[in-house]
């Protein structure tokens, strides 16, 4: 008996070592077998809550391309909106191929790409914002620029091979037609130079009820940006009085600051649109020159 | 900080450097895992009992068990090495000469060349035990040579790395307080 317990004495750590080992094995056998690890669910939680914590910071690290995808989805949604195609006249109807079309006769009117920004200013007087998309892209002079919620961005104004140049709103030479959310009244969005934060809408008359906090939204009647795009909401209301318009200081809703994602959105119609205007214009002038 | 604080802050790291790190890194080879977690058990004190060595072990490779989950795999492997440790530092080294002079086992303290062969042996052997666990229904023996083989290697590499990134500042022990 005194030998047995010299014997245990002895190899005591051996024993401890034996019994470990049965213990893990035995864990990962069981484990293998009934597919599911004793006290796992005791570990899952703290190991759980660890990797919670974890996944907060490797999530920053994915949210650029977690932010490209979900660009990428948005703007292929944006595209299938009813907002952009035009119901045709079905018992006259001119088939042209260069348009695209569906079944149910809508003409494609708007078409949207996305696009990042390469580049970007808010300080200077003439701010312009850089696009990694150009002419190989199909991107051309006029087209329309709004940020990745939805807001007026600003004007395509030049285009190179990969790259084009957006005319941002908050540039002294911009004017964009804009109309009040309520009433639909319109006017003109211009930038003073002053405070990047804040837009001027002018030429509206002052018989129109305006409040702090309105809605400031793209026209129907520009040929360049689709309607009912947010600008900004009213933030000041003044008169000038010499001539009875208001000047609306208007808070951006795109926030130029830190601007990324953008869709960039083709008027498909707008040159025939502007041929017209300009035939228009022409005609009249000629009947007005030599009166018959 | 004492030994035993050090010791605790020392295993967190391991384990969340092994999880959340190497763990993560892109896929080099079907081959190829780079472990260095169990480095904390070559680091524990000299003067560790061996029973004490063999539980820390247990806990450490099951910890990063229910991490994995893969409860017991590492754990074995771990008490396996554990077991082997003293045996190896005995061989390795001459009586009595380090082992009062430092704490722990670490180039300075063993010289790099026994330090590298200790490392060696003590990789070798954890990772051959793991894989052996692993591939229990292994289909070629080659296979699992090559696998012990290749994890040795990029592990001894990460060793050593760390040895000269971090080179711990260890304490020569002296009677004087």
């Amino acid at each position: 008996m005194r030998n047995i317990f010299l014997f245990i004495r002895r190899y005591f750590n051996f024993f401890i070592f034996l019994a470990l080992q049965v213990v893990a094995l035995w864990l990962l056998f069981t484990y293998n077998h009934f597919h599911r690890a004793r006290f796992l669910g005791i570990a899952n939680e703290l190991t759980g809550r660890i990797n919670t914590q974890y996944n907060k910071v490797e999530d920053y690290f994915n949210l650029k391309d977690e932010n490209r995808r979900l660009h990428k989805f948005n703007d292929s949604l944006l595209n299938l909106l009813p907002g952009n195609f035009i119901q045709q006249d079905t018992s006259m109807r001119l088939v042209k191929d260069s348009v695209p079309y569906d079944t149910a006769g809508h003409f494609r009117r708007y078409f949207f790409r996305d696009a990042t920004v390469v580049y970007n200013t808010v300080n200077a007087q003439k701010n312009y914002i850089q696009l990694d998309r150009g002419t190989n892209q199909g991107i051309k002079d006029n087209m329309a620029v709004i940020s990745s919620d939805g807001s007026a961005v600003g004007v395509v104004v030049n285009v190179s091979a990969n790259f084009c140049q957006v005319m941002s709103l908050l540039h002294v030479q911009s004017t964009v037609s804009a109309s009040l959310k309520r009433g639909g009244d319109f006017g003109t969005v211009e930038w003073d130079g002053k405070d990047p934060r804040f837009l001027l809408l002018k030429r509206l008359p002052k018989t129109v009820e305006v409040k702090n906090g309105d809605t400031v939204l793209t026209s129907p009647y520009s040929y360049n940006i689709p309607p009912g795009y947010m600008i900004g909401t009213v933030a000041d209301i003044k008169v000038d009085n010499t001539t009875g318009m208001y000047i609306l200081k208007v808070k951006t809703a795109a926030n130029f600051y830190n601007l990324q994602q953008v869709h960039i959105i083709e008027n498909i119609e707008r040159s025939e649109q502007v041929k017209l205007f300009e035939e228009t214009r022409k005609k009249i002038e000629e009947t007005k020159k030599n009166p018959k | 900080m004492s030994d035993f604080l050090r010791n605790i802050f020392r295993m967190a790291v391991f384990i969340l450097v092994q999880v959340y790190i190497l763990n993560k890194i892109p896929h080099l080879h079907r081959f190829i895992t780079p472990y260095l977690y169990y480095l904390f058990i070559l680091w524990l004190p000299f003067s560790i009992s061996r029973v004490g060595l063999l539980l820390v072990s247990f806990i450490t490779g099951l910890t990063l068990d229910y991490f994995m989950m893969t409860p017991g795999l590492h754990a074995a492997a771990c008490v396996l090495t554990g077991y082997v440790r003293p045996f190896v530092i005995n061989i390795l080294t001459p009586k009595d000469s380090f082992e009062f002079n430092y704490r722990e086992p670490s180039p300075k303290a063993m010289r790099w060349a026994p330090y590298a062969v200790y490392v060696l042996i003590l990789s070798f052997l954890h990772h051959g035990y793991m894989v052996l666990l692993e591939w229990l229904d292994f289909g070629r023996f080659l296979e699992f040579v090559i696998k012990v083989v290749a994890t040795t290697g990029i592990s001894m590499l990460l060793i050593f790395t760390v040895e000269l990134l971090f080179p711990r500042r260890l304490k020569f022990r002296t009677n004087t307080p």
